[in-house]
């Protein structure tokens, strides 16, 4: 084993330990926790995976400002332990197999479709390829367009939520 | 020197989007539902991550970019939404949430 490897298999472990977590807790507060530990090891991912710039938006954005948000709402609202309600027979007994078959299906399916390439066997050099310098090349060249239309986007976003929260008269 | 196969980033991917589905139909607060939703998103962005390394391509990452701008421009709203749902509910219940069911 590795350093990639062991550096792999710790961070999808803690990541579907906290996805677990997140379905599982009945606090909404653990859950959002939870949902932090997976992006940031998942951010790790990025990193190993040679995409700096992604874990470092990955870390800010992310675990910072929308799980923020989140734990925020979570105290304004002071939401409570979730409720348990009855499930109906047919989620009670097939719901699980079902959500399993689906997983494993899809699991199966994505590991399957580069099983054929040559890009299944490994990467290449260590080395990163894509450094950021090329992605933002490429975000202010080719994308310059759908960039400013994301600006716009986060205008009409913050305007929304400020009408939205807005107290009624 | 052995690097971890895009494969598996893919296999952790697909289990992450699982998952989220199973934590959106399974929980019944509002704001958890949610917060699947971002759990799906995150495992989309690792699978655009994992085939952008793949290809040595950039294209993945912009990609990855944007759905991140969009998660943070949506959850935003979301969350408003939210607010005032329990503002007008006084829950977080979705199946008190029913204004709209026939």
């Amino acid at each position: 084993m590795s350093l990639p490897f062991i550096v792999f298999f710790v961070c999808a472990f803690l990541a579907v330990l906290g996805a677990l977590t997140l379905i599982l807790a009945r606090e909404p507060i653990h859950s959002a926790l939870a949902l932090i530990l997976v992006m940031v090891s998942l951010a790790v991912l990025y990193l190993l995976l040679g995409a700096e710039f992604i874990a470092a938006v990955q870390v800010i954005v992310y675990a910072g400002a929308i799980m923020v948000l989140f734990v925020f709402v979570i105290m304004l609202l002071n939401a409570g332990l979730e409720e348990r309600t009855d499930f109906s027979k047919l989620a009670k007994y097939a719901g699980l197999p079902l959500g399993m078959f689906l997983i494993l299906f899809l699991a199966h399916w994505m590991a399957r479709s580069l099983i054929g390439q040559q890009v299944a066997n490994g990467l290449g050099g260590t080395n990163a390829p894509v450094s950021t310098r090329d992605l933002s090349a490429q975000l202010f060249q080719k994308y310059l367009f759908p960039f400013e239309a994301t600006s716009i986007l986060i205008l009409i976003a913050i305007l929304g939520a400020l009408v939205l929260a807005k107290k009624d008269e | 020197m052995s690097i971890v196969p895009i494969s598996y980033y893919l296999v952790l991917s697909a289990i992450l989007f699982g998952l989220g589905i199973v934590a959106f139909v399974f929980k019944r607060n509002i704001v958890t539902i949610f917060m699947a939703i971002e759990l799906m998103l995150n495992a989309v962005n690792l699978a655009f991550v994992a085939f952008a390394r793949a290809h040595n391509q950039v294209d993945g990452l912009v990609f990855v970019f944007f759905v991140i701008v969009v998660a943070a421009a949506e959850s935003a709203v979301g969350l408003a939404i939210i607010i005032t749902v329990y503002q007008n509910r006084q829950t977080l219940n979705i199946e008190r949430i029913n204004l709209l069911k026939f």
